[in-house]
């Protein structure tokens, strides 16, 4: 992950594409629960939102 | 000591491996060849083994994944990364759905790419987890792949796709070891997706199906107003054609940025008054026209930007590469045309070749390494895959109780000129696998093109596949111009040639026969099974070079004949990778209507050999591809 991160830095640098900061945080998260969940992507949200 | 370079392309479609020894190609293979599934897209593991084991087998000791400089992938997963998410942020809401269910896989396959490889890596070879990974840009790997092997020192070097990060196509520069990009088209517009979206729209699938449509396209009636207009339709409202052949692709008419297909459908059928076409439904004359009139779009397209590229760089030496490339009705319209002298197409030209441009981009320059040309050129035939020797052979033979004579060479040669001249149809099995889609003479299935009747037969009995669909001729280089109209070489049958005028047989104009099946029956030269509608061949031209044992097959069938020229069609049935191994050869053989299989020095009969089951050879069920 730390090389994942190194590697995003350097790329926003290049890029200059700050914005897709916040971007990359909330799929990191979303990409974890999926993990987690070990099933569909909205899997995490069903029992919040039913 | 030697070095090595591994390349790979993989998470898309078409994974492969290639290996590099001081520079030059020693291994490149698909990995579908060994896990048998096609178009796969994961890591490419078997692929990566099978180069490590090659070179082992040949250097006594091979480098292993320890001793490799550096493995390159062929596209950046972060640019990659930041166009999904750039598309998707300028078409929202549209397509939050896609997104909701595409993001895991991003995090997984783009954002943590570096991370997957490793593991891979480490799976074949865990001293292997800190090896340096390179990541040249998709189309930097494509054009590496055209230029780096080509015969030339320098060259326009052009690249088409559907899309990469978010190049489609460019034009480089190649001169010595340097390859300079000096100009991109960039997503969504692109020549490959527009190409894809009528693959879609006339029922076949996308990323493998867009040959089917190039086969189509001749018989569509060039002389239709209903072509004229689908082709008016196209340039005036679809794709704004530029000089330069750039495209700018109305996004009115396609889902593909955002959503699960290619077009947008009810928009399609309004523009050319026809319906998607549902896939395995009957092909009517309509869906002809459509083809031909995607395909000459897309010859035109391709024949402008390829004259921009050689305006460009001022060279007259041309290099290809990308998916696009591998239209080789575009790519014969392009050397016809006179736009370049000479032409060289890397022989895998689609996803599956990055893997070998990525590694010549990290050799020539991201270290810099001097290049020196070969001729005819640095691929060695395409035969890049493994091997099996002929004790391999006739021990798998003997495990699976087949029944075989041993015959040398010359013998074996006579026996199947003979065979091929009587009718049959032999499966034939030499040396090492081809590099690319393309079967070139070592895993094909060969029969005699004079016979009528035999395109039906090798597309209903033995490919299992649409009758619609031409054959390919292999020819000895020689012969090339006995037979077609240029007869100008083509070793890995990416070009097209039109069979010469004094062997054509006039037939019915167009529209006179009722379906497709009626036309093609129709025989219109003296090689039937392998000219087209219009006359036109996909022409493989074979040289004593660099495969000397199909050529001397070439030979003994023209002295048995006259003909020099045989009907080469890949090694598999529909659905199935080509084969790799005795057992897939044997399996396939078995299954099928094939008469004779030639592997090695063995010649198998069908009558003679022992009754299998059909979960022996792998079933018999052909979905539809």
């Amino acid at each position: 992950m730390l090389e994942f991160l190194g590697d995003f830095w350097k790329f926003l640098k290049a890029r200059r594409k700050w914005w897709l900061v916040p971007v990359v945080l909330a799929l990191l998260l979303f990409g974890a629960l999926f993990l987690l969940s070990g099933g569909s992507a909205v899997s995490p949200f069903i029992y919040t939102l039913f | 000591m030697s070095r090595y370079i591994l390349g790979i392309s993989a998470f898309y479609h078409d994974s492969a491996a290639a290996l590099l020894k001081d520079g030059k190609v020693v291994f490149a293979a698909q990995e579908e060849r060994f896990n048998r599934v096609k178009n796969f897209p994961g890591f490419p593991a078997r692929a990566v083994r099978a180069a490590l084991d090659w070179a082992e087998k040949r250097e006594g000791k091979g480098p292993g994944l320890a001793g490799v400089e550096a493995v390159a992938f062929y596209d950046k997963p972060l640019l990659k990364f930041e166009r999904l998410i750039e598309t998707y942020y300028a078409y929202a809401p549209r397509g939050f759905a896609q997104f909701l269910s595409a993001a895991p896989v991003w995090v997984g396959e783009k954002m943590l790419l570096k991370r997957t490889l490793r593991k891979e890596l480490a799976k074949i070879d865990p001293s292997a987890a800190g090896i340096k990974l390179l990541f040249p840009e998709h189309h930097l790997s494509h054009a590496a792949s055209a230029f780096y092997p080509s015969p030339f020192g320098e060259a326009a070097v052009l690249t088409v796709d559907g899309v990469g990060e978010w190049a489609t196509a460019s034009i480089c520069a190649g001169r010595g070891k340097d390859l300079t990009i000096l100009k991109e088209l960039r997503f969504p517009h692109s020549l490959g997706l527009l190409y894809s979206a009528f693959t879609a729209y006339t029922g076949f699938k996308v990323n493998s199906g867009e040959y089917k449509l190039m086969g189509l396209a001749p018989y569509g009636d060039p002389a239709s107003s209903r072509t004229a207009a689908f082709i008016r339709k196209i340039k005036d409202v679809l794709a704004d054609l530029k000089d330069d052949g750039s495209v700018r692709l109305d996004q009115d008419y396609f889902d593909y940025t955002t959503g699960l297909k290619m077009t947008k459908d009810d928009r399609w059928e309004a523009l050319f008054g026809l319906p998607p076409r549902r896939p395995g439904s009957a092909l009517k004359q309509e869906y002809c026209d459509m083809a031909l009139a995607a395909q000459e779009f897309t010859g035109e397209a391709l024949c402008r930007i390829a004259a921009h590229a050689v305006a460009l760089t001022g060279s007259r030496d041309l290099c290809l590469a990308g998916g696009v490339a591998l239209n080789c009705v575009a790519n014969g319209r392009i050397l016809k045309a006179g736009i370049c002298d000479r032409i060289w197409i890397q022989p895998a030209a689609g996803d599956a070749g990055g893997a070998l441009g990525a590694a010549l981009a990290a050799w020539h320059i991201y270290s810099g390494e001097p290049r020196v040309p070969e001729v005819p050129d640095g691929m060695g035939g395409a035969l890049l895959g493994p091997d099996y020797t002929g004790e391999e052979a006739e021990t798998f033979a003997r495990s699976a109780g087949a029944v075989y004579e041993k015959l040398g060479y010359g013998e074996l040669c006579a026996r199947t000129a003979k065979l091929l001249a009587s009718g049959a149809v032999v499966g034939w099995f030499q040396g090492r696998m081809e590099w690319g889609p393309r079967a070139l003479g070592n895993r094909s299935i060969l029969a005699d093109a004079r016979d009528p009747e035999m395109r039906k037969k090798l597309n209903l009995k033995i490919k299992h596949r649409e009758g619609f669909r031409p054959f390919a001729p292999s020819v000895r280089e020689e012969d090339a111009g006995e037979f077609f109209e240029d007869g100008f070489a083509s070793p890995y049958m990416l070009l097209i040639d039109h069979v010469s005028r004094p062997r054509r047989i006039p037939g019915p104009a167009h529209g006179a026969a009722p379906d497709l099946e009626e036309k093609l029956s129709r025989p219109n030269s003296d090689i039937p099974a392998v000219t087209h509608l219009d006359h036109s061949s996909r022409v493989q031209t074979v040289s004593g070079r660099t495969n000397p044992r199909y050529h001397a097959l070439l030979t003994a069938f023209k002295e048995l004949t006259g003909c020099g020229l045989l009907v080469n069609t890949s090694f598999n049935v529909r659905e199935e990778p080509i084969v790799c191994s005795p057992a897939d050869a044997y399996a396939c053989f078995m299954r099928t209507d094939l008469d004779h299989l030639v592997m090695g020095d063995l010649l198998f009969d069908k009558a003679r050999q022992p009754r299998r089951t059909a979960a022996e050879d792998g079933g018999g069920d052909y979905a539809d591809d």
